[in-house]
């Protein structure tokens, strides 16, 4: 259970997928003009991240290695198209607001890149809540970042009108105030050091690579865990290992001249 | 002779001009304009000018004190910037806008990519069209100084629905426009001052308006006056000779210059005359701006004693 909770907080604030992975950068920037949008938009990627990550770890022995891109999509694709109808049925203010951006959650990368960097290689509950960590932190941000351009673009906090209208700066509302939008706030979490895989300073991540993103030259993954598991404990070995020797060495030097010592005695008695 | 083996280190001659000079030899040219602008608005334009300049030269001051890198308040960039700023307002404006424009030219366009000389736009141009988009009611609404009634509709935009106007009006600014745009000859004054200095050349500016000249006539009207009032109404003269010819967001080689004032001319031209509204000036700038690296790269002038024939090539 303690695996499922540090999935949930990987995805929320280490690997953010917004302000850290930087995935899915189209719907961020096309649906977060007001934070209702924003968390729509969050929350119908998590409901699709969840299923696709538990069907794809589900299916992963199943699904030859050389399409597994097509079943993916084919999977991730179904469920898009439940997830669409239940919007259009339930929510239709919210299903016309997001328009063509519901259909695109097919090929939103956040789904297909936890699909293929962890589903695919880890069990189901893992990945049940490897989703839904990834797909909180999305609707998180997705939240923030339409807070902050509906207040400085339309004067409202999720559709309260706070601000008078000769005072709204409409350019928020609008492509660049998305992109301005989420470049200050990726700029405020890099300078508030909050644990990140891309912070230099952040604790060492568990992960085969270090966890370092910044600096990735590609993927080891998850297979050379074991190696450097070996490795490491070779080396704690050797340690101890030269460190025993080290006493033994100090112990006989000790008797060596404790001996002396009393041949000398014996000598002067 | 000790004092004449006293060698400095080269470089030994030293020319006088500094970014200093340069900036305020620039604002002394911009004072012609804003002098007309007071004359024909009132002293509220010059309210609105001087708060965008403060608002500049405060945020500059703010951002590097906070950053801890060195404050160059001084060097005048932030008040050329905010000048270029404030002539670009319509008189009538409220002022805090303006000064949200001033933050938004020195801390996010200037100052973020590093300050002086590291910003790839105009940031007084990107403030302007910032304010434009984001205020387009309270920035389109222009006082015209003959009966002083608010919102009427600049020159360009009558020529644009199909109206004539009078060039001589244009050149002497007796319309409705902002600060500084409005009177071409008071701007030619201060471009001349700026070519006496050679601070600018002649280069871009003239490129640029033979350019959108040339470009007006063929694909406008073929109607010398209709030329004339498309030069000399809107941002055109100032774009021309005070924004496109900014040092850092414009090409160094002589050549490219002359590429960049082409480009200008027909963006501009494409925009006023097959846009949807009536300016273009401030658009075409700063997407030019986005091509000056590769300007400067295709440019490049040869290094003497390069390139030329080979020994044993014909």
């Amino acid at each position: 259970m303690n695996k499922c909770v540090e999935r949930i907080y990987n995805g929320i604030i280490k690997e953010n997928p917004t302000f850290v992975l930087m995935l899915g950068m189209c719907p961020t920037l096309a649906t977060t003009t007001s934070a209702i949008n924003g968390l729509g938009m969050g929350l119908s990627t998590t409901a699709v991240l969840m299923f696709s990550n538990l069907l794809i770890s589900a299916l992963r022995n199943i699904i030859p290695d050389r399409v597994r891109i097509p079943a993916f999509i084919v999977v991730v694709a179904s469920l898009v198209t439940v997830v669409q109808l239940l919007i259009q049925g339930y929510l239709p203010s919210l299903y016309d607001s997001l328009g063509i951006y519901i259909p695109l959650i097919v090929v939103n990368c956040i789904i297909l890149g936890r699909a293929e960097a962890y589903a695919a290689k880890n069990g189901p509950v893992e990945s049940f809540f490897d989703g839904v960590g990834m797909g909180l932190g999305f609707t998180c941000s997705l939240t923030i970042i339409g807070m902050f351009r509906e207040l400085l673009g339309a004067g409202a906090v999720f559709g309260h009108q706070i601000i008078p209208e000769q005072f709204h700066i409409s350019i928020m509302i609008l492509a660049p105030g998305a992109l301005f939008t989420l470049a200050i706030l990726s700029a405020i979490q890099n300078k508030l050091k909050l644990p990140s895989a891309t912070n230099g300073d952040a604790p060492k991540s568990a992960l085969a690579c270090g966890g370092d993103c910044l600096s990735c030259q590609g993927c080891t993954g998850m297979m050379n865990h074991a190696v450097l598991a070996e490795k490491k404990a070779e080396e704690v070995a050797a340690a101890a290992a030269a460190k025993k020797a080290a006493a033994e060495k100090a112990l006989a030097a000790k008797k060596a001249a404790e001996a002396a010592k009393a041949a000398e005695a014996e000598k002067t008695n | 002779m000790a004092k004449l083996l006293n060698v400095s280190s080269s470089p030994h001659v030293r020319s006088k001009v500094s970014t200093k000079n340069i900036m305020y030899d620039v604002a002394i040219a911009m004072v012609p304009a804003l002098i007309w602008g007071v004359m024909q608005f009132g002293i509220r334009s010059l309210i609105v000018v001087a708060a965008t300049v403060a608002s500049c030269m405060l945020s500059e001051y703010a951002f590097e004190k906070y950053m801890k890198k060195p404050i160059t308040i001084t060097d005048g960039s932030a008040l050329v910037t905010g000048m270029i700023l404030g002539l670009n307002m319509p008189p009538s404006i409220p002022v805090w806008i303006p000064c949200l424009g001033g933050v938004f030219a020195i801390i996010i366009v200037k100052q973020l990519y590093g300050g002086l000389g590291q910003n790839w736009m105009n940031p007084a141009l990107a403030a302007r069209c910032f304010l434009l988009i984001s205020f387009a009611s309270s920035m389109t609404q222009f006082t015209d100084p003959a009966t002083d009634a608010i919102a009427s509709a600049t020159p360009l935009a009558v020529m644009k629905s199909g109206g004539e106007v009078a060039w001589m009006d244009l050149f002497i600014g007796k319309i409705p426009g902002t600060i500084g745009e409005v009177s071409a000859v008071a701007l030619l004054i201060g471009a001349a001052y700026l070519l006496y200095k050679k601070v600018i050349s002649i280069r871009i500016p003239g490129t640029y308006i033979l350019t959108f000249a040339i470009f007006a006539f063929i694909f406008g009207r073929q109607d010398v006056n209709y030329v004339l009032a498309q030069v000399f109404g809107g941002g055109l003269i100032f774009g021309a000779f005070f924004m496109a010819t900014d040092y850092v967001t414009s090409p160094i080689t002589p050549k490219g210059q002359i590429v960049f004032g082409i480009c200008l001319g027909i963006l501009t031209g494409l925009f006023r005359i097959f846009g949807g509204s009536a300016e273009g000036v401030s658009y075409a700038i700063i997407f030019c701006n986005i091509l000056v690296p590769l300007i400067e790269k295709v440019t490049l002038p040869t290094a003497f004693g390069k390139g030329g024939k080979k020994n044993g090539s014909k």
